[in-house]
């Protein structure tokens, strides 16, 4: 009997010392499992806020977000458009004037239905008809990094909106009729590359939201990055789905990447809010995505038949003649040392004029300030000591200005319509 | 074979035309969309408004071309320019500016009267300390070419030029200092006869010598301004 009550003891006291001991190994496991738990979680948030900050820099959040020289996504950058000046909020998790009190369910709202977390319409100076294609997840990894950000605490001005866009309910009328909201859906019958160039393009991207041509209402025409002047910029956002204008189609698929992440190749240079667009943005692409992004763009022109319209000319073709005769000496005192006798520049640096693309367009805009302004590349990590070009404006009556462009357009078999004083004058200001 | 190599040779030198040669590989070379206007010729164009730069304290040109991009100072043609350079390719260009030593245009030649000279002469060496008016020449240095690293020079630039930075200064319309901005207080303190003369007379003198050290600023003034050398040696 003895021997069992002694059993018994032996069994339960190791019972005891098994419980005692599973309990602390459990413990143990568990407070394992926990911190690992917690490295794992703070690992995978950080990297989606790593992800966020790419995607944030693929967004060019920070561009509209921050003014000049002013504290990083802290708003108060002035958009002047034909319906009034839109001021950018300050989006940094500031609690009072920031976006620190939303969550990611009210960031989502915004982008994805262009709606405040107050459930206000929001305009779509707010690029929300292209973020709408952007995903949940890419959506929650920007707003995990806007989240991590340092808070700024800036107070922004209201918009100042004429009147009768100001009003709400005509807002609403206008998200009926132009505002599709839904993620970017993969074409299947593409490759992986083309739909992902897509995604960014369309989407995060926002390239429609200046090369595109808008209607009265500000309304996007179509999606297929068509071009047209820029809104609230003196500015023409070229066609990226025609040949004749920066239509991509017949590019080496590096040249297009060299000029997305570099800025400038040898037949083309980004300028004007291109060239920011490229130092901002673009040139922190990733190798994937840039390939995938150069794929898509190069697909745009497949439906362009490349017919070239007849160039009409209002001058007599001995007043032509005479244009050009005053334009090319002009051209042989200012720009020849540079862009050549054969306007054939020097590739990387100083872009060729003859065959350029930008330099015929129908619209003689950007070529008209590309002279009045001149201008630098971007400074980007391939080419961070680009050369630049004078602003002729500062030297040159626009009557000189318009000789020579006129001359450019038409000199090496370039062909284009003549430019005058009044498109120079014109095509002055708009820079905020 | 002959034809061969008549035809290479034609080819080689077709190629070399169609680049239109080398492009020198010099800062030279890269800064000519400034030169067309800051140049040590006579192409100022038809205002006579551009300043001199050459040879002026890299800090002070460093500072402007930030000023000038980030919108702290506003001159619509810089800005435009200067919209999408690096700060580290804008040093470089402020390193390479401040090292010229360039021959300059003989001075204005614009008549005072002896009692606007006297003015003028008074305002830049003594100043009127009981309305806080410094002298130009506490901060600007005894022969008013700047001081390093961030004081620029007076002497090279135009009468126009220096009427309307101080109109600007008075004005309240253009800032300067990355951080307090004493020069703007002073020109509030001047009348416009005062303006007039400094302007006049700073124009008429021939520019020579170089920027001063900065060890010869008052540490009062140098604090008045916030003109304090950063640890990399940049100045505020």
């Amino acid at each position: 009997m003895k021997y069992w009550i002694r059993m018994f003891r032996v069994i339960r006291d190791w019972r005891n010392i098994t419980w005692l001991w599973t309990g602390r190994l459990s413990l143990a496991f568990i407070s394992l499992t926990i911190t690992v738990e917690i490295m794992a979680g703070e690992a995978e948030r950080s990297a989606a806020v790593e992800y966020g900050a790419y995607l944030t820099r693929i967004g060019n959040c920070m561009g509209c977000h921050t003014t000049k020289g002013g504290q990083s996504f802290a708003g108060g950058r002035r958009l002047s458009t034909s319906f009034g000046v839109f001021i950018t909020p300050n989006i940094t998790p500031d609690k009072e004037t920031g976006i620190g009190l939303w969550s990611q369910q009210d960031f989502w709202q915004a982008l994805h239905q262009g709606k405040s977390r107050d459930g206000r319409l929001l305009y779509p100076a707010f690029p929300y008809t292209e973020y709408t294609k952007v995903t949940r997840q890419d959506a929650d990894a920007i707003f995990a990094y806007l989240q991590s950000l340092p808070p700024v605490s800036q107070t922004n001005p209201a918009h100042d909106i004429f009147f009768p866009y100001n009003s709400e309910s005509l807002l609403a009328v206008w998200r009926t009729l132009y505002f599709k909201e839904g993620v970017y859906e993969p074409d299947q019958s593409k490759s992986a590359a083309w739909n992902r160039g897509a995604y960014l393009v369309q989407g995060l991207g926002h390239c429609n939201a200046c090369h595109t041509t808008r209607n009265m209402l500000g309304a996007s025409q179509d999606e297929t990055l068509t071009g047209g002047q820029i809104m609230g910029m003196n500015w023409y956002a070229p066609s990226l789905s025609s040949h004749l204008e920066a239509g991509s189609g017949d590019w080496e698929i590096e040249e297009i990447v060299a000029l997305l992440t570099t800025g400038i190749t040898k037949r083309a240079v980004a300028s004007g809010p291109m060239a920011t667009v490229v130092r901002q943005s673009l040139q922190y692409l990733s190798p994937e995505d840039v390939l995938a992004m150069a794929a898509y763009l190069k697909s745009l022109t497949e439906n362009d038949t490349g017919n070239v319209p007849g160039v009409h000319f209002s001058v007599t073709s001995g007043s032509f003649r005479k244009h050009l005769e005053l334009g090319g000496k002009i051209y042989q005192e200012y720009c020849q040392a540079c862009h050549g006798v054969d306007g054939k520049g020097a590739p990387g640096i100083y872009p060729a004029l003859a065959g350029n693309r930008g330099v015929v367009m129908d619209s003689p805009l950007n070529a008209i300030r590309s002279v009045l302004n001149g201008g630098y590349p971007a400074t980007t990590a391939e080419n961070p000591r680009p050369y630049g070009m004078p602003p002729f404006q500062q030297i040159l009556r626009n009557e000189e200005v318009a000789l020579v462009v006129s001359y450019i357009r038409n000199a090496w078999g370039n062909r284009a319509s003549l430019v005058k004083a009044l498109d120079v004058d014109r095509s002055k200001g708009g820079d905020d | 074979m002959i034809r061969l190599i008549i035809l290479i040779g034609f080819c080689i030198t077709s190629m070399a035309n169609a680049t239109g040669g080398e492009v020198p590989d010099t800062m030279a070379e890269r800064v000519k969309a400034c030169t067309i206007c800051h140049s040590a010729e006579d192409k100022a164009g038809r205002d006579a408004y551009y300043p001199r730069i050459a040879g002026k304290p890299q800090g002070y040109i460093f500072n402007q071309l930030r000023n000038f991009r980030d919108g702290r100072r506003y001159y619509q043609p810089m800005v435009v320019l200067l919209e999408n350079m690096s700060d580290e390719y804008l040093l470089e260009i402020a390193q390479y500016f401040s090292s010229l030593q360039l021959p300059y245009l003989d001075p204005e030649r614009i008549h005072m009267q002896p009692e606007e000279i006297k003015l003028a002469q008074h305002l830049i060496y003594s100043g009127y300390p009981q309305r806080n008016i410094p002298p130009c020449s506490a901060c600007h240095g005894d022969i008013l070419m700047g001081v390093e690293p961030a004081i620029p020079g007076l002497i090279g630039l135009s009468r126009a030029y220096i009427t309307a930075q101080l109109g600007g200064w008075r004005s309240g319309s253009i800032m300067r200092g990355q951080t307090s901005d004493c020069m703007s207080e002073i020109a509030k303190q001047l009348t416009e006869r005062e303006v007039n003369a400094v302007a006049k007379w700073l124009a008429n003198q021939s520019v020579s010598g170089k920027p001063g050290s900065f060890n010869v600023l008052s540490p009062e003034l140098a604090n008045r301004c916030g003109l304090t050398t950063l640890e990399n040696g940049e100045a505020e």
